[in-house]
């Protein structure tokens, strides 16, 4: 700080502290919803302070789900969910750091065009290609189904572009003296390049497992069958439902852990996110 | 294209690296996106018998249809609002923690969690204090003597899905910010301030110029986001109603086509969008992102 003002260290603190109240304020009362009997709901406003049905909600939730609106259990969908996150993180860095391995350390025709082929993923969201996509994956047979929900969503222009920046940046001298040594291909990239990725890995880690959990038109495409409906997708049954027949207690429970598990991740895993965010956002 | 000094000589092991990325890549983008752009110059029958090739009556059916029209006008005024509004709400923030030492860490930790939060979540969370009948914020609003429903009125409607929109978007925003503002040297400052500059008179004649870059990149980024990504947030609240206000481009693909079967028209629209984000990412990587280069 340059200089010392006190007014001016007050007011930053007011507009901090403000700024944080806005951003928790939405999961403040979900919670408190979340913890109150139906009959709450039925007229006034929504409460401010807890209720005593937490636990009576939430173990509801998880284990029995909410059948007249069709959803499954929750824990079902959490468990979809976890694999859908792990799958796409772990599948999207797989194929990204070999396609980049090979497009820095080996020089063959049409690299280039293989490069703008990955670089092309970029500007096609599912949104833009909603019914292609969906009748390709139904040729496939892969409706209702793990490959079917993660493996059209793991190629990654971006994950390929942060590999290819960091792998631009090893020392050429490491991959000379590997192969003086009689290092393979194979050898290098298992041996050298990927313990120095360590870290780059970690960080895309965290970005990515936030991806996967998010996804929502995507499950929301490819599912019927119950047992592979993931929470955020899951979540719309139930709010739909909430409208009709106002039982947002169980409808907050289910909010609150759909955002559960990547929020702990975010909190605990700040330095990672915040380099994987800063450094392979595009 | 850059590559290393020395390369391994392989001839085959390259490709058979690259082969499950190109191969996803081609099978579920590029074919589909072909696809799409392919019946987006076809009609086909109610039965799904018959298409014939129409040339470009999808497009202009498109363009003089005010249904699409209002659509368009809708997502450019979405676009613009979350945009503005979730910029500068991060913009004060990130201010805000730059100026301070260690709390500026819990902060940071406090603003930052939204980012993970799936944007129909976001939006069913606002939904709720805003629902007409025991909403948190309806009843303020209407102590205040402010008629709140979303259901009847299409401003209503926007100004909420806006909300929770640009309430998601701003830990990102406020993480670049702060990137940015901590990479301005601090000597910059200080000669200003001993030069006699104030703090807000530093702010807007040295860090805001300085941070130009990461304002164009957010900004690009923002608009990208509120076009696409809040697909969820309007299918989990309004469901592009009350009467087509908040039936937004990328919402309106999904309705007419998934839910509504008109496919010409849908894939029509597909391509609209797929223009529109090559534009986006073509001005991004153009104007405003050095680090990659070809």
């Amino acid at each position: 700080m340059v200089e010392n003002r006190p007014v001016l260290t007050f007011l930053t603190h007011a507009v901090l502290i403000l700024g944080v109240a806005i951003v928790i304020f939405p999961v403040y009362i979900a919670f408190i919803a979340s913890t109150h009997g139906p009959g709450t709901f039925l007229r006034g406003v929504a409460p401010m302070l807890p209720g005593e049905h937490m636990v009576e909600n939430y173990s509801r939730m998880l284990a029995a789900g909410h059948s007249t609106s069709g959803a499954p259990p929750l824990w079902l969908m959490l468990i979809n969910s976890t694999w859908m996150a792990i799958i796409i993180t772990v599948g999207k860095i797989s194929i990204s750091i070999i396609s980049a391995y090979a497009i820095v350390y080996f020089k063959f025709p049409f690299r280039t065009l293989c490069f703008w082929i990955i670089f092309v993923t970029l500007m096609l969201p599912v949104e833009v290609r909603i019914i292609p996509t969906f009748a390709v994956v139904a040729n496939l047979g892969l409706l209702n189904s793990y490959v079917g929900l993660t493996l059209p969503l793991i190629a990654s222009a971006t994950a390929t572009f942060l590999f290819r920046q960091f792998f631009l940046t090893v020392p050429d001298e490491l991959m000379e003296a590997a192969r003086v040594d009689g290092a393979g291909p194979i050898k290098f990239f298992k041996d050298i390049l990927l313990p120095l990725s360590r870290t780059n890995i970690a960080a895309l880690s965290v970005i990515l497992f936030i991806y996967g959990w998010v996804q929502y038109l995507w499950p929301l495409l490819i599912t019927t069958d119950t047992r592979y409906y993931t929470i955020v997708m899951g979540i719309k049954r139930l709010a739909a439902y909430a409208d009709q027949e106002p039982q947002w207690n169980l409808v907050m429970a289910a909010v609150m852990l759909a955002m559960l598990p990547p929020v702990l991740v975010v909190i605990f895993m700040q330095r990672l996110f915040v380099k994987g965010l800063v450094e392979t956002e595009k | 294209m850059q590559t290393k000094r020395t390369i391994f000589p392989n001839k085959a092991l390259p490709y058979l690296l690259l082969a499950p990325q190109l191969a996803i890549t081609i099978i579920f983008f590029i074919w589909p996106a072909g696809q799409a752009v392919k019946s987006s110059f076809e009609r086909e029958d109610p039965f799904g018998f018959r298409t014939t090739f129409i040339w470009f009556q999808n497009y202009t059916r498109l363009f003089t249809d005010p249904a699409y029209l209002n659509s368009f006008g809708r997502t450019m005024i979405f676009a613009v609002a979350v945009t503005l509004l979730s910029m500068a709400i991060a913009l004060l923030l990130a201010a805000a923690v730059n100026r301070l030492m260690r709390s500026g860490k819990l902060y940071t930790t406090l603003l930052v969690w939204p980012y993970a939060v799936a944007p129909v979540v976001a939006g069913i969370l606002w939904w709720f204090m805003f629902n007409p009948s025991i909403g948190i914020i309806t009843y303020v609003l209407s102590q205040l003597g402010v008629t709140w429903n979303h259901r009847v009125s299409g401003l209503d409607a926007m100004i909420l899905i806006t909300i929770a929109a640009a309430w998601k978007q701003i830990s990102y925003n406020f993480l670049f910010f702060l990137a940015g503002m901590q990479s301005v040297p601090a000597s910059l400052n200080e000669a200003a301030a001993i030069d006699g500059a104030g703090p807000f008179k530093r702010f807007w004649t040295i860090v805001f110029p300085l941070l130009s870059p990461t304002t164009f990149f957010l900004l690009i980024i923002n608009i990208n986001y509120t076009m696409f990504d809040t697909f969820g947030i309007v299918d989990g609240t309004t469901s592009g109603g009350p009467a087509q206000a908040t039936n937004i481009l990328v919402y309106k693909v999904y309705a007419d086509g998934f839910l509504g079967l008109n496919i010409g028209s849908s894939a029509a629209q597909s391509v609209i969008l797929m223009l529109i984000v090559i534009g986006l990412v073509f001005v991004q990587f153009r104007f405003v992102e050095r680090r990659v280069q070809y």
